[in-house]
């Protein structure tokens, strides 16, 4: 964040008391010139303090920093990458989710057609996108810019954080499942490339509606799951208190899901996450698709198609016996 | 003996038996079974040759993936495929209990090593493929081993140009193998995809319950979708969904019925017309298919 200070999440709250100590101590300097040398010395603590912080993230630390209120969403990636992107409205079918957001991106090296799910900044926002939660006619916009992408041979970068499609009765009654379903069925089909990006939370289907793609990427504080933690804690211990037990058990964080093998590259962030430095965090995404993308271009379109259904056709653990 | 004596024996003898009631109400739940919608004690042989259907109200009873084949495939024709995978624990999940356990534990009660069995076999003399989901296997969520059966499955019935039937019951992704079971989402509609180009035909049958991430796959993408009537098919559970909006929801919200009113599935087919209804669309795409090839091309128009 670049103009706003960044807010503490909890665990951070002792690195936020030390930064309070060197500014209390800071106001007194010129009065005390003596304390010089304890403001370098907590100045030091503090560096110390935040690099052994960062390094030493629970899953739950994780999820935090990826549902962060000022964590970077989709649109500020698109303005970054290409502050004049063309934004596309609208599923032809009667609706324009605003929860996801499609267009057209120029990433110098690459035109690419562009989509993401969107949770919305001001609290007016985050209720016209059901806090990132697209319904099934935001999975059916996105689906007719895929056929877009594929007619004019563009390839396709995709930006997830949400924490899933919306459970609501209008969603359920045009089909949420079915509209998640086809994206699956057609992103495996797709015969131009396809990249997918956790930048937050990466929640379950709707999550996945969008993300069958040649290759995964996941920022670094960034997480992905079946369910929600708290939806998994309900469940298996019946108990909501049991986040942090679930988040763990479940294996949600960008390393972890990287040592599964499920996922292709991690993404750094600015120290803290990506809410510190929006730029940092975008140029690395950037630079992230660019590199895989060059790689992905050189396909054909059966090639590539081949490629990314292979992918999936390849993740899962199940023993095979004998007979 | 006096009419005192008579009556304080008596009084022992009932006793007695009362205290063999937990005994006697055993064989009785195994010889009755209350209709959970009319109430209405059935006898259970009866209601097994009734396809486990309440004769008084129609209550699709739900039913193990084994008693499914019977009902569907020709007697003798089935032959099980992939029945050796068996799900491992890729996360090490520990719960309340382990994953290993739990694993174990869906066995005993199901018989069944996944909750999902797939094959091939004849209805009515129409050879197809089959995936045949088992609620009393794990909820029938979907894990790496649903999703690889599900998708060796299609690729079997790509290979050998069959239809593929695939009935549903589920709970949705098996949460204790994570990002894995999402990911079977992908890797069924991916083999579904392929299939679905060669120009074959898919009928997805979906029973009593189908939720989550099996809808948000392989049981939404029918060429031809049935439900059984009363089940219950939706994404989210209705108690997320009233959780969600704050409002209750109307009783017949997310049956079989509801989403037939609302377009989402074909029809919907009692269980004792099912087998009947398939082999009849079996037939009806395969006459379509066949003729053009048979009959030579119609010589075009010489003029427009």
């Amino acid at each position: 964040m670049t103009d706003k200070k960044p807010i503490p999440l909890e665990f951070e709250k002792p690195l936020e008391l030390l930064a309070q100590q060197i500014e209390a101590l800071e106001k007194q300097v010129i009065d005390h010139p003596e304390l010089e040398n304890d403001i370098d010395r907590l100045q030091e603590q503090y560096e110390n303090l935040r690099r052994s912080l960062y390094s030493n993230l629970s899953a739950i630390d994780h999820l935090h920093i990826a549902r962060h209120p000022q964590r970077p969403y989709t649109r500020d990636y698109f303005d970054r990458w290409d502050p004049n992107w063309v934004e596309l409205h609208g599923d032809r079918k009667g609706m324009d989710d605003p929860a996801m957001v499609t267009g057209l991106v120029d990433l110098g090296d690459f035109k690419v057609l562009a989509v993401g799910t969107q949770k919305g900044r001001s609290l007016r926002d985050k209720q016209q996108c059901n806090f990132g939660m697209p319904q099934p006619e935001g999975y059916r916009k996105a689906l007719r810019l895929f056929k877009h992408a594929e007619k004019f041979a563009l390839p396709v970068v995709t930006l997830i954080d949400t924490p899933g499609a919306y459970p609501g009765m209008a969603a359920e009654e045009h089909n949420q499942a079915e509209a998640i379903a086809v994206n699956l069925f057609e992103l495996a089909g797709l015969k131009v490339p396809v990249i997918a990006i956790v930048t937050g939370e990466g929640g379950s289907g709707g999550a996945l509606a969008v993300g069958v793609a040649n290759r995964i990427l996941m920022m670094e504080h960034s997480v992905y799951s079946v369910i929600s933690p708290e939806g998994c804690a309900s469940i298996l211990w019946r108990s909501a208190e049991k986040v942090q037990d679930a988040a763990r058990a479940m294996k949600i964080t960008a390393r972890e899901i990287l040592a599964l093998g499920v996922i292709d590259e991690v993404i750094c962030e600015p120290l803290g996450g990506a809410h510190h430095d929006y730029d940092v965090a975008a140029a690395n995404a950037k630079k992230a698709v660019i590199k895989q993308m060059e790689k992905l271009v050189l396909m054909s379109g059966d090639a590539v198609r081949a490629d990314r259904q292979k992918k999936f056709r390849e993740i899962g653990a199940f023993h095979e016996a004998t007979a | 003996m006096d009419l005192k004596e008579w009556f304080a024996s008596r009084k022992k003898q009932r006793e007695a038996a009362e205290v063999k009631l937990p005994l006697a109400t055993d064989e009785y739940c195994a010889l009755w079974t209350q209709c959970f919608q009319c109430r209405e004690l059935l006898y259970t042989s009866q209601l097994r040759q009734n396809l486990h259907v309440c004769p008084k109200c129609h209550y699709h009873f739900r039913i193990g993936a084994m008693q499914r084949v019977e009902q569907l495939i020709d007697h003798g024709t089935f032959h099980e495929l992939d029945a050796n995978l068996e799900s491992s624990d890729p996360l090490k999940f520990v719960d309340t209990d382990s994953y290993v356990k739990r694993q174990a534990e869906a066995s005993r009660k199901s018989g069944l090593t996944e909750a999902v069995i797939t094959g091939a076999g004849d209805i009515e003399g129409e050879k197809a493929c089959f995936g045949v989901m088992d609620f009393g296997h794990f909820g029938g969520s979907m894990g790496s081993v649903v999703g690889e059966k599900v998708a060796r499955i299609t690729e079997y019935a790509t290979e050998k140009k069959l239809p593929l039937i695939l009935v549903s019951s589920s709970g949705g992704a098996r949460m204790q193998e994570g990002i894995f079971s999402l990911m079977q989402l992908a890797k069924t509609s991916s083999a579904l995809k392929s299939f679905a180009d060669s120009g074959l035909m898919y009928i997805s049958i979906l029973s009593e319950p189908t939720y989550g991430g099996v809808t948000a796959s392989f049981a939404m993408l029918g060429d031809i979708i049935i439900a059984e009537p009363g089940a219950r098919i939706g994404f989210a559970g209705r108690r997320v969904i009233e959780q969600t909006i704050r409002q209750k929801l109307p009783a017949d919200f997310q049956t079989a019925e509801y989403l037939l009113k609302h377009g989402q599935v074909d029809m919907v087919v009692e269980r004792a017309e099912m087998k009947t209804k398939l082999a009849y669309l079996i037939r009806f795409h395969a006459g379509s298919k066949s003729k053009p090839q048979s009959t030579p091309p119609r010589p075009k128009a010489a003029t427009r």
